[in-house]
């Protein structure tokens, strides 16, 4: 074997079973390596778990969003620093239960605000193509860690995009499944109704042993339904069949698309015809607003999920005579700027003579959304959009236009709003416009609502077909 | 203060009680009055980052019964939602309850208008250490975590009470019904019930509804009517001065009677009320909900007006009676026991002779004395039909109060017979002729006088003689 951190998840796991590969090993691999990118915020002495099961030995990072007990845990942000939870949240137990092995917490924007990873409080994460460019957000370490070969595989979450752009940014594939697919218990909030949990992996078939592995229904998510017909592994080759869409508000029509990611999706459409698909334009005629919607349902459900770092039972405090005063220098000096912008937004949209105007128009819009999605997937079976307009930028180039930044989820969103499954692959390579290496485009495709295993066998086709080499970033050699 | 006949009173009540669940509202910490502080706790209900809520579906049964009983309409489907303020007792910076849609709606109990009633969590308790005993110009607070999470349900009245008097005798009626369903031990001093009043005046005939104070958790019945008369006397004197009732929150000092302003309508919360993302909607079905109805035990007013109704009880008894459910069918089972009795009669013996007794024999209860219910209706019978004197009747009640036993047999052992009937009148002679001055006094108008022959009377009887009878008597021989 030439590396064991050329292993996928699948086939590391057929090493192991082969008795070419001790269980043990495997994790030991990435354990010592040292961490240029700043992918992860903490690491054991000793991998954790690794149990024997059906994922034994699988080495994973976890996104530092996740509980585990007595680790630290501090979602990116100042106000939990040496915080240590008292429990363990399902996706991570379901994982360790499997058999996996936590390599370590993953860096990632504060509370999952951002699309950059440069709103973490404990520094910027680069993106292994290129170390000025930044490695997409809000799970920035964990992409990062699988694209960087610090990981083969990795957690994350997605509220608006923040597992699917940043592995198109890095790469890699990831997967954000439908709302109340993998229970969010353990999953420190930023926006209830929206946040999901999904993996980074290689391989498309390894995003669907993981998820196999993590969704279901749990007590401790009464939201959390699980996928009732399960998750069968992918095996499809071709297409043929498949009826492919693709939205002209989130492709031909988007705003702001870069030329490489145009050329990189005529090139997927021309493949997925290749391969027996039928390609039609089609329409989601609300998708334009989900950026307006979104902007104002997460920042609201975040205002309230981050209400409770008040500094009187765990995390930060900071000391101060009276009670009010505690509350603000405590969230003062534990919030960074954009999760204080969105707190401000949040509370705002909710406020009394305000709500409807904001809030419940938002939610009409979601319902808008949505319908457009159902409607779609009445004459389609799979969507295909590029999932970001844009290769990744270099670092600190949209810091000071929160605006811009947003848009980098205008494809993304949608689907969350929607709560239906999407998975982002890598398409291939293209220039960026400011030049440099070339870099990753992924592709998007989306399905409906707990319709994952089609999902993931037309994913698995299609990545088939185009071939990328998801170790070409940590091995300097790009060859896709 | 001068009453001012111009205007009347508008009261409505706001009460929260506490429902008698095993388990907390959102978590499965038990619920244990007087614990350890803060060993039933878990990161639900402490609001540790990533800990989601679970419905306990024993409270939604509870307050399911608590609307059926209420007359109220069982929504088939109603929501939470997030009410958010800081403080200390709050631990996610927000309180779950229920806004737009509650689970009860409507109904009436007595004379009074249910609006509406709904489910939601409590707070934790809090002590403040120094001399203000409130948060502000404390040395400390503490916070004692084990009720923070304990089920309540909210109910809302009409504005329909127009006396204090009143609010207490309904609360009263409330806290039977309550504690009959058996969800809670409505205990106002432990805190299980607790108590709001909203009041208002209006010039007599108007039908509008004048500015409105709230009077925040008056812990006793006592202070409840104590609170609202001072607030109504407040109010009368602010109009009689040509001044203006503001909108406020006030707290009522019983120990000088005082009202203070809480917060003024300025100060008032904006507590951005939004659908709580991390629930499931509460839709019991139809079937579940008959179910519970059929379960639901017969309730105080209806009991009083069947007493009155068909028992020909007074309006005084059948309240005693009905609102006191062990008492109830205490009397109901020596009703049954004695057939051919005037269950008034039965029921005078219950409410005066057998509360009297059980009192002085020191019981908690009447209904938990020695006496069974067919010995108490026994007697009834015995006096009723002449078989012994009231007197021995009273004799008999307290021996079998006290010791037990068979009426018939206790009242031979005792010797107590009916022959004072002729008897008495010959003792009550001889008891005039013994005392002549004090015959010569009553017959002048003193009446205190008489006691001195009732005296005479119950030494040669032994005290078996019926006070009321002799009293009789003496008055008849005297040609009084
Ligand atoms: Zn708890």
């Amino acid at each position: 074997m030439s590396d064991v951190r050329d292993l996928s998840v699948a086939a590391g796991l057929a090493a192991i079973e082969a008795r070419d590969l001790a269980a043990a090993e495997w994790a030991d691999a990435y354990a010592g390596l040292p961490d240029e990118l700043g992918a992860y915020l903490w690491r054991p002495d000793e991998p954790i778990g690794g149990e024997e099961g059906p994922l034994g030995g699988v080495p994973v990072a976890v996104k530092d969003i996740f509980c585990i007990e007595d680790v630290p845990t501090t979602a990116g942000s100042r106000i939990l620093e040496n915080y240590l939870p008292p429990y363990t949240a399902t996706a991570v137990e379901r994982l360790l239960g499997a058999g996996a092995s936590v390599l370590g917490k993953t860096n990632m924007d504060e509370f999952a605000m951002g699309s950059s990873n440069e709103n973490s409080a404990y520094g910027d994460v680069r993106n292994p193509w290129d170390t000025d460019r930044v490695p997409g957000g809000s799970s920035g370490g964990s992409a990062a860690a699988v694209a960087g070969g610090l990981a083969p595989c990795a957690l994350g979450t997605d509220t608006g995009g923040s597992i699917r752009q940043p592995a198109a940014f890095c790469g890699v594939v990831g997967l954000k499944p439908t709302y109340g697919s993998i229970s969010r218990s353990g999953m420190i909030a930023f926006a209830s109704s929206l946040d999901q949990c999904g993996p980074f992996t290689r391989t498309v078939a390894d995003a669907a042993l993981l998820l196999r592995v993590m969704q279901g229904a749990d007590p401790r998510d009464t939201t959390s339904t699980g996928i009732a017909a399960g998750v069968e592994m992918p095996s499809r080759e071709d297409l043929s069949g498949v009826r492919v869409g693709v939205p002209r508000e989130l492709a031909s029509e988007a705003e702001g698309m870069e030329d490489g990611v145009r050329e990189v999706m005529e090139r997927t459409i021309a493949l997925c015809e290749s391969l027996g698909a039928t390609v039609a334009e089609t329409s989601l005629p609300n998708a334009r607003y989900g950026i307006s919607a979104y902007y104002v349902i997460a920042p609201a459900e975040a205002s309230a999920n981050l209400a409770r770092y008040d500094g009187v039972r765990f995390g930060e405090r900071v000391a101060a005579e009276g009670l009010d005063d505690m509350y603000e220098l405590t969230r003062a000096a534990g919030f960074g700027p954009e999760v204080k912008r969105r707190i401000m937004l949040g509370t705002y949209a909710l406020s009394s003579g305000y709500y409807d105007a904001y809030y419940g128009r938002a939610q009409r819009v979601r319902t808008l959304i949505a319908r457009d999605f159902e409607n779609a997937f009445a004459d389609h079976d799979v969507l295909l959009t590029p999932t970001s307009p844009t290769v990744a930028f270099p670092l600190g180039s949209r810091t000071d236009d929160p605006l811009a930044m947003y848009m980098a989820d205008y494809c993304t969103v949608p689907m969350s709003l929607a709560g239906v499954p999407a998975i982002s692959i890598p398409g291939g390579l293209a220039a960026a416009p400011d030049g440099g290496p070339e870099l990753p485009v992924g592709v998007q495709l989306v399905g409906p609502a707990f319709g994952e295993t089609a999902l993931l066998d037309a994913a698995h086709a299609l990545e088939s077909a185009i071939g990328f080499d998801t170790n070409a970033a940590w091995r300097g050699g790009a060859d896709a | 203060m001068p009453e001012s006949p111009d205007y009347e009173p508008v009261i409505g009540l706001e009460i929260h009680i506490q429902l008698q669940t095993e388990t907390k509202m959102f978590c499965g910490c038990k619920l244990e009055f007087g614990a350890e502080p803060n060993t039933h706790t878990c990161p639900v209900c402490l609001g540790h980052p990533g800990a989601l809520p679970m419905t306990n579906e024993q409270a939604v049964e509870y307050a399911i019964r608590v609307g059926l009983a209420l007359g109220c309409e069982i929504a088939p489907r109603s929501i939470f939602h997030r009410k958010n303020y800081f403080y200390p007792d709050n631990p996610k910076a927000y309180q779950i309850s229920q806004y737009d849609i509650p689970i009860c709606s409507g109904g009436r109990l007595g004379d009074v208008r249910i609006h509406r009633a709904h489910l939601e969590e409590d707070a934790a308790k809090l002590t403040h250490v120094g001399e203000s005993g409130r948060i502000h110009g404390s040395d400390a607070s503490l916070v004692d975590f084990n009720r923070g999470g304990t089920p309540l349900i909210e109910i809302v009245t009409e504005p329909d009470i127009h006396d204090p008097a009143e609010a207490r005798e309904w609360l009263t009626l409330l806290r039977e019904t309550i504690r009959q369903l058996g969800v809670s031990d409505v205990n106002m001093e432990e805190g299980s019930l607790r108590a709001d009043g909203n009041v208002s005046i209006r010039p007599v005939g108007s039908k509008e509804l004048g500015v409105k104070t709230e009077l925040k958790n008056m812990n006793s019945f006592r202070f409840l009517e104590r609170g609202i008369a001072a607030e109504i006397e407040r109010q009368k004197a602010i109009v009689a001065s040509g001044g203006r009732v503001e909108q406020e929150t006030l707290h009522f000092d019983p120990a000088s009677g005082s009202l203070t302003s809480l917060r003024s309508k300025e100060e008032a919360h904006d507590y951005r009320y939004f659908p709580e993302p991390d629930l499931l909607p509460l839709a019991p079905s139809p079937e579940h909900v008959e179910e519970v109805r059929a379960s639901l035990p017969e309730l105080p007013a209806e009991r009083r007006v069947r007493y009155e109704s068909e028992l020909g009880l007074s309006p005084d008894a059948a309240k005693l009676l009905a609102y006191d459910a062990a008492l109830a069918s205490f009397y109901e089972e020596a009703v049954a026991a004695e057939p051919d009795v005037d269950p008034i009669v039965v029921a005078n013996w219950v409410t005066g002779e057998l509360v009297a007794a059980s009192r002085e024999a020191g019981f908690e209860h009447p209904a938990e004395t020695k006496a069974d219910a067919a010995g108490v209706g026994a007697v009834a019978r015995m006096v009723d039909g002449k078989e012994i004197s009231r007197g021995s009747g009273r004799e008999l009640l307290a021996e079998l109060v006290a010791n037990g036993g068979d009426p018939a047999e206790v009242s031979e052992r005792l010797g107590l017979t009916s022959d004072d009937g002729d008897d008495l009148a010959a003792i009550v002679a001889a008891a005039i002729e013994a005392q002549p001055d004090a015959a010569a006094k009553v017959k002048a108008g003193e009446g205190k006088a008489i006691g001195a022959i009732i005296g005479v009377v119950m030494r040669e009887t032994k005290g078996r003689a019926d006070g009321g009878e002799a009293t009789r008597l003496i008055r008849e021989q005297l040609g009084l």
